[in-house]
């Protein structure tokens, strides 16, 4: 079989990946699900803007204001055709995905959520996808049901229906569409079809999702998708929401203030059109038009070939794990039904501790409760840690991790 | 290098911590968890006259923290309680021989002084509500 990506081309993209830390080690980046790097492309897209023609967009009549404002709706474009929306009014850009769903929740949960009504989530959510709905439900008085996990980290889709059935007091359903801790890619277009049947909307979480998984809005018919800039190779500050143009052209606006206006007058004022009514403020420019450059670079390489490579790694990394003394690996066991990240602890030593000791190597990893604690309380564990890979990842790099953990059981003496 | 933090005497606190458990009917019960890392310490203080007669521990953590902890009640154990006022920072780095700890993993080193010191000035506060914001200000709470 060819070599799905060419890594170590894909390597001397990433200035990051070159340099020597503290101890003279070369950094092993594995905590790619928290962010991952940026290749030269975005920084050099970033330094462009700023050093060619930085201008605000949207009003100004001079050459770089044009120029400003063709290149952030060039990135709208294309992130368009990269999630497969019917139109570019459909993605608003955020700071991100924790906005993204604050801003469904402030404007279409304002409106819509009533007293009594409830809102499905499941247990294995971030906080951001848990805490703006528990807002919400405090101040109208509605209630949250969370759809449970088994203990292979698959979803009990008897209990989700079962919440689906309340369908007069059920009026939304927003879930993750891969887990940041179990690394589970969930059946979200099962999921939406059943919520569907029943009329209740779906919020998709595509934080982890869509920098690994290749996304078709249309085709999972989700009526909300939220995801971050900076998980997928580009800036951090750049956020999108996707939401269906039927739904968004009903919904309140969220920031209030310049741009998002047509006319204001004393004592009314009349709101922009879509998309940008809900992007209030000067926007996030540089970092949008750096996105653009991130998403060309994925499209580049193909987002099939990007999930292709992630399973062979999590395959190589997870079985060269499993056997470790003392050690629990938590998600399903199906390296296929996951994502690209294994989240795992070993027996009489804290993640904490664990990953002090992986910084020795150079191996950055992350440990904690990774903003997940209703998950952590169910899993009965204060903290893990968290190995996650992307594109830029080696075999090489993941037997140097796995030697390193062996070195971490040697000092605890387990 | 991690070598140096995770010597023999963290480990043998870590593996065999003192005074670790609870006290009946203690005068003082505070705890306190580390939102970052998950790390939690509660600590039990018995006290008479103004003595501590006896202190306990109780939480889950990482190496750093607990041990920490274990260490930090064999420092108090049987002095006046306001030596807790007195107690800083780099006492305690010193205490545990960890003087170069990154900006994450301090925070773990330190989460039990500052439970004993919230400890501290609720037991005073009980007495006199009126003490809190002096003794605050006093014992440094970080």
């Amino acid at each position: 079989m060819q070599a799905l990506l060419d890594v170590y081309k894909i390597k001397q993209d990433f200035p990051i990946l070159k340099r020597k830390l503290r101890n003279g080690k070369k950094l092993i980046y594995l905590d790619n699900a928290a962010t991952t790097q940026k290749p030269k492309q975005v920084i050099d897209a970033i330094c462009k803007y700023y050093s060619e023609y930085n201008s605000n967009i949207h009003r100004a009549v001079y050459q770089i204001a044009e120029e400003a404002t063709e290149e952030y709706e060039k990135t709208r474009a294309n992130i368009q055709r990269f999630i497969n929306a019917r139109y570019p009014e459909e993605i608003i850009f955020t700071r991100n995905t924790t906005e993204s769903i604050n801003l469904i929740a402030y404007t279409w949960g304002e409106k819509n959520i009533r007293k009594g009504n409830k809102i499905i989530l499941t247990e294995y959510e971030h906080h951001s996808n848990i805490v703006p709905w528990q807002m919400l439900s405090n101040e109208k008085g509605a209630k949250i049901n969370y759809t449970d996990t088994d203990e292979n980290g698959y979803l009990n889709l008897e209990s989700f229906s079962k919440f689906l059935e309340d369908e007069e007091e059920t009026k939304l359903v927003s879930l993750s569409h891969m887990s940041n801790v179990l690394g589970t890619v969930y059946p979200a277009k099962e999921i939406i079809k059943m919520a569907h049947e029943k009329k209740v909307p779906v919020v998709i979480d595509g934080a982890q999702s869509v920098p690994h998984l290749r996304t078709d809005v249309q085709d999972l018919d989700c009526d909300f998708l939220a995801f971050s800039a900076h998980k997928m190779l580009g800036p951090t500050g750049v956020g999108i929401l996707y939401v269906k143009k039927e739904i968004l052209e009903h919904m309140p606006p969220f920031i209030t203030g310049g741009d998002m206006i047509k006319e204001v007058h004393k004592e009314n004022t009349v709101f922009n059109e879509l998309p940008y009514k809900f992007e209030g403020g000067t926007p996030n420019i540089a970092d949008v038009i750096g996105f653009n450059a991130a998403t060309e670079y994925l499209k580049r390489i193909g987002m099939e070939n990007v999930r292709d490579h992630e399973i062979e790694l999590i395959k190589y990394l997870y079985n060269s794990i499993k056997d470790i003394k003392g050690i629990k690996i938590y998600g399903p066991e199906r390296v296929i039904d996951r994502g690209g990240l294994v989240t795992f602890n070993i027996e009489g030593i804290h993640p904490h501790d664990c990953a002090t000791i992986l910084n020795d190597f150079g191996i950055a990893i992350r440990s904690g409760h990774h903003c997940a604690q209703v998950l952590m309380e169910k899993l009965d564990i204060i903290a893990s840690s968290r190995a996650s890979i992307y594109i830029y990842n080696t075999k090489e790099e993941i037997d140097i991790f796995v030697d390193a953990l062996n070195h971490v059981r040697r000092i605890f003496k387990v | 290098m991690s070598d140096d933090i995770y010597r023999e005497m963290i480990l043998d606190h870590y593996r065999n911590p003192r005074n670790k458990g609870k006290i009946e009917e203690p005068d003082v019960r505070i705890h306190d968890s580390n939102p970052l890392c998950g790390d939690e310490i509660s600590i039990d203080l018995k006290i008479e006259g103004d003595t501590i007669k006896d202190v306990k521990f109780d939480g889950r953590g990482c190496a750093i923290s607990q041990a920490s902890a274990s260490m930090l009640t064999e420092m108090v154990s049987n002095k006046p309680l306001t030596t807790i006022k007195d107690i800083t920072k780099n006492d305690i780095l010193e205490n545990i021989g960890l003087t170069n700890l990154g900006p994450a993993r301090i925070k773990c080193a330190l989460l039990s002084l500052k439970v004993l010191k919230l400890g501290m000035i609720k037991f005073y506060t009980d007495k006199d509500p009126n003490s809190a914001e002096k003794l605050k200000e006093e014992s440094k709470v970080f």
